[in-house]
């Protein structure tokens, strides 16, 4: 009887995978898991990543009556719901649609910003911010320097929907982190879940330096959590130790970071090993010193994110821990990324960095 | 009528309207409603013409007709106040004009030029590695900064060193920035004639060709804001923007002259049209009525002017500021000539003969144009222009020999300002060149920097 139950089971899990190769979405190649937040921060709302930055962005404007929010189709909502009901409260000259070109958006927002007002710009895929790539590494970037500190454009934040999404394919899936962090002058940040999106976004809006905000567009609606209600900021540059470990050191931002959890479960249970598993949050600047103090106690480094890996940020990283770490590794410093491919469609399933090509790698760092 | 047959059947309605129009060919029917497609042109007409069209008048035509560009309307004429010689076309125009304010803008350009001069064989000198002379465009440059209020903020491309001076940027300042000493406000982080002054409302120049103008776009928005929470008019400020006719190549000239019309910004596009973009000339950058043909386009007001005549630029830029108060962009195209060199890395001899320059100048020199002008109303004499000139060539002189002897900021000057704060890796990599300069200082130029 308990033979055929399981069968039954594993005939009904083959059928679930047909079904699920044959629809059209691959997504949830990941299980969002929850942070919890700060007690002392107090009462919380459950939310999920969309409503969180929504009213982030209400916080921010609320705040500051210079701040406008402007971008392709933010108007009414925005694409992804993340500006509704901003423009009823705000008015049409702060929450404005511009027309539609990312160059324009971000050559605009810098100039707000080099005059006094608060920008936060909206780029709709951050597939399509590379138009704006000259305004964001030769001008916004470059402004403060350049000037000898007369101008600057501290007031622009850039936020844009980033990352795997099941079917996004080539032009709705990209991670361009790895682009501008060669790129003195911005600050890069991309949040895990919403907790970390609200202390991070506000962080960003009203920091003096230009900010890009990457969304991890598929915890829009899946990543739920309790998150506080009154404001708080979490500082750019600062990594977060997730899960504390003591045989491997595992380092990711975004959504990479619920896959490795899964992966750091799956050693855990299945060989005994005891992951440090850190959200790194800031790629530009990136806390150093927090993934060198993981890893001089670990010995191993692992690093992951669904970019393609050459030149991805895991170069960035690795070079960095190789010279700081170099008598403490035990172990060639792993990268597992995206292949160095476009990002396609159907195969989305084999070109991302799952947990199953972590797990291989964490086993291949203790094993080495 | 093909295309109605495939509509479902829940459209009906329109099908039954369409039989109208059998019925109302018949005496017996003269109250039925007006012809099914009539009332759908009359519709599509009114959608087209008032969503779609900016609420224009818009009409069917049954002619096929591609119109060729030039069909489409006249060229914008060139606006100008006086001719050649120096002469107001309309002499009424002339009252507009004070003495005070005509000898102020002639002195600026003949400032303007001196420095240029000296400034340019500085560069040949190798004195200084680079340098981009203004010649030929004063005119441009002072006649539209004299209409400006000094408030409104200027974006510039490069080549509008002119504006900067008639706010009262001092040469010596020039010469600071050109030389990248530690007096340069810019901190000699860029190369020459990238000028900036928060004093004179004047945004840091920088070499990327274009990206300043939706910059400007985007603080005439940050003004719209503020301006609408003044109550006095002559407090509110309007931005202005200079580009060559190469620039206006640029996406970013598109995205700027879009975003203007559409946000509705208090913006002033001012553009060079100077012939040359370096060696590329005006029929090779664009094929319609140059850069004042765009404008229509994108449903901003536009004007071309007579760029060699202050007298025009004045009158075109304050009526464009007047209308931008208004939240109205307007764009200029100042028509004028290139006279000297795209840059000191450049020898346009190259690709334009020496004639048409010397055409140019001996036919329409600006500075010789105005003078005239100014010497005809008694306003100004041959002596008084020898005292000015050689005046003027002994600040720019002494400036060259004060801003030569200062050393260079301090090393340490080349880590501040990329961001508010010095991140620690900066601050990591700021010391690491400190350790080396200790051990290897004797291979590098420290005697020319600040300790």
């Amino acid at each position: 009887m308990a033979v055929q139950s399981s069968m039954m089971l594993n005939a009904m899990k083959q059928l679930w995978k047909s079904r699920n190769l044959f629809s059209q979405r691959f997504s949830s190649h990941f299980t969002f898991v929850p942070s919890v937040a700060d007690p002392s921060l107090g009462s919380t709302t459950k939310l999920n990543l969309c409503q969180t930055i929504n009213g982030a962005m209400h916080t921010a404007m609320e705040e500051d009556d210079t701040s406008v929010h402007f971008g392709e189709d933010v108007a009414f909502g925005g694409v992804f719901r993340c500006s509704v009901g901003l423009q009823d409260k705000f008015g049409k000259d702060r929450v404005f649609n511009t027309p539609l070109c990312e160059q324009g958006i971000v050559g605009f927002g810098i100039g707000l910003a080099v005059s006094g007002s608060t920008a936060i710009a909206e780029i709709q895929f951050s597939d399509y911010i590379l138009p704006a790539f000259d305004q964001i590494t030769n001008e916004a970037a470059k402004y403060r320097y350049r000037s000898g500190n007369l101008f600057n454009c501290g007031k622009l934040t850039i936020r844009t929907t980033w990352g795997a999404v099941g079917h996004g394919a080539l032009y709705h899936s990209q991670s361009p982190e790895a682009y501008f962090s060669h790129t003195p002058g911005l600050k890069i940040v991309v949040p895990r879940g919403p907790i970390q999106a609200k202390g991070l976004l506000l962080s960003c809006i009203e920091d003096p330096d230009p900010c890009l905000f990457f969304e991890p567009k598929v915890l829009y609606r899946n990543a739920v959590e309790e998150v506080p209600d009154k404001k708080y900021l979490i500082p750019i540059g600062q990594a977060e130790v997730v899960r504390e470990g003591i045989d491997v050191t595992v380092v990711g931002w975004g959504t990479q970071l619920h896959v490795l959890l899964e992966a750091a479960d799956m050693v855990k249970e299945q060989l005994g090993i005891s992951c440090e598993v850190i959200d790194l949050q800031s790629i530009l600047p990136w806390d150093l010193p927090c993934v060198a103090n993981s890893v001089s106690k670990t010995g191993r480094l692992l690093i992951s994110h669904e970019a393609p890996q050459t030149s991805g940020f895991a170069a960035e990283v690795a070079a960095s821990i190789q010279k700081e770490c170099f008598l403490n590794l035990e172990a060639p410093i792993a990268r597992v990324c995206g292949w160095d491919t476009p990002f396609p469609h159907v195969f989305e399933p084999f070109y991302l960095p799952t947990k199953w090509r972590c797990l291989e790698a964490i086993k291949n760092l203790v094993n080495y | 009528m093909f295309v109605r047959r495939l509509i479902k059947p829940s459209y009906i309605p329109s099908l039954r309207a369409a039989s109208t129009v059998s019925r109302k060919s018949s005496p017996a029917n003269t109250q039925e409603q007006e012809p099914i497609s009539l009332l759908a042109d009359e519709f599509r007409l009114r959608e087209f013409g008032k969503k779609y069209l900016g609420d224009r008048k818009v009409a069917f035509t049954e002619q096929l007709v591609i119109k060729a560009w030039q069909a489409v309307s006249e060229p914008f004429p060139i606006y100008r106040v006086t001719n050649a010689e120096g002469e107001f076309l309309d002499t009424s125009l002339e009252k507009d004009f004070s003495k005070e304010m005509l000898v102020g803008i002639y002195k600026t350009m003949t400032k303007l030029n001196t420095l240029d001069k000296i400034m340019y064989d500085s560069q040949r000198q190798g004195r200084i590695s680079f340098y981009m002379t203004n010649f030929g465009e004063e005119a441009s440059h002072v006649g539209s900064a004299a209409a400006l209020d000094s408030k409104d903020l200027v974006y510039g491309q490069y080549r509008e060193a002119g504006v900067l001076l008639h706010r009262g940027f001092s040469i010596q300042q020039c010469m600071h920035q050109c030389y990248g000493n530690h007096l340069d406000w810019g901190k000699a982080k860029q190369m020459p004639v990238h000028y900036g002054s928060v004093e004179h409302n004047f945004v840091t120049i920088s070499s990327p060709l274009t990206t300043q103008m939706p910059q400007a776009v985007g603080s005439a928005y940050a003004y719209k804001l503020s301006n609408a929470k003044l109550e006095n008019e002559s407090d509110k400020r309007i931005v202005c923007v200079y580009f060559g006719d190469g620039a206006a190549s640029e996406g970013d000239a598109h995205a700027a002259f879009n975003f203007a019309a559409t946000l509705k910004c208090p913006v002033v596009f001012f553009c060079r049209n100077n012939g040359y973009a370096i060696s590329t000339p005006a029929s090779e950058q664009y094929s319609g009525d140059g850069i004042a043909g765009k404008g229509p386009g994108y449903g901003l007001h536009t004007v071309r002017v007579d760029g060699n005549d202050p007298f025009a630029v004045f009158n075109v830029t304050k009526e464009a500021r007047r209308l931008a108060l208004q939240n109205i962009p307007v764009l200029i195209e100042a028509m004028t000539y290139r006279l000297g060199h795209h840059s000191t890395s450049d020898d346009s001899t190259s690709y334009r003969s020496e004639a048409e320059v010397h055409q140019w100048t001996e036919k329409d020199f600006p500075i010789l144009r105005f003078r005239k002008y100014l010497q005809k109303k008694g306003w100004w004499s041959e002596q008084q222009d020898k005292d000015w000139l050689a005046q003027v060539r002994k600040e720019v002189l002494h400036s060259i020999g004060v801003a030569e002897k200062m050393p260079k900021p301090s090393v340490e000057e080349m880590f501040q300002d990329v961001y508010k704060e010095m991140p620690s890796e900066l601050v990591k990599q700021e010391k690491e060149l400190a350790e080396h300069l200790q051990q290897y200082g004797e291979h590098y130029p420290l005697e020319k920097f600040q300790k």
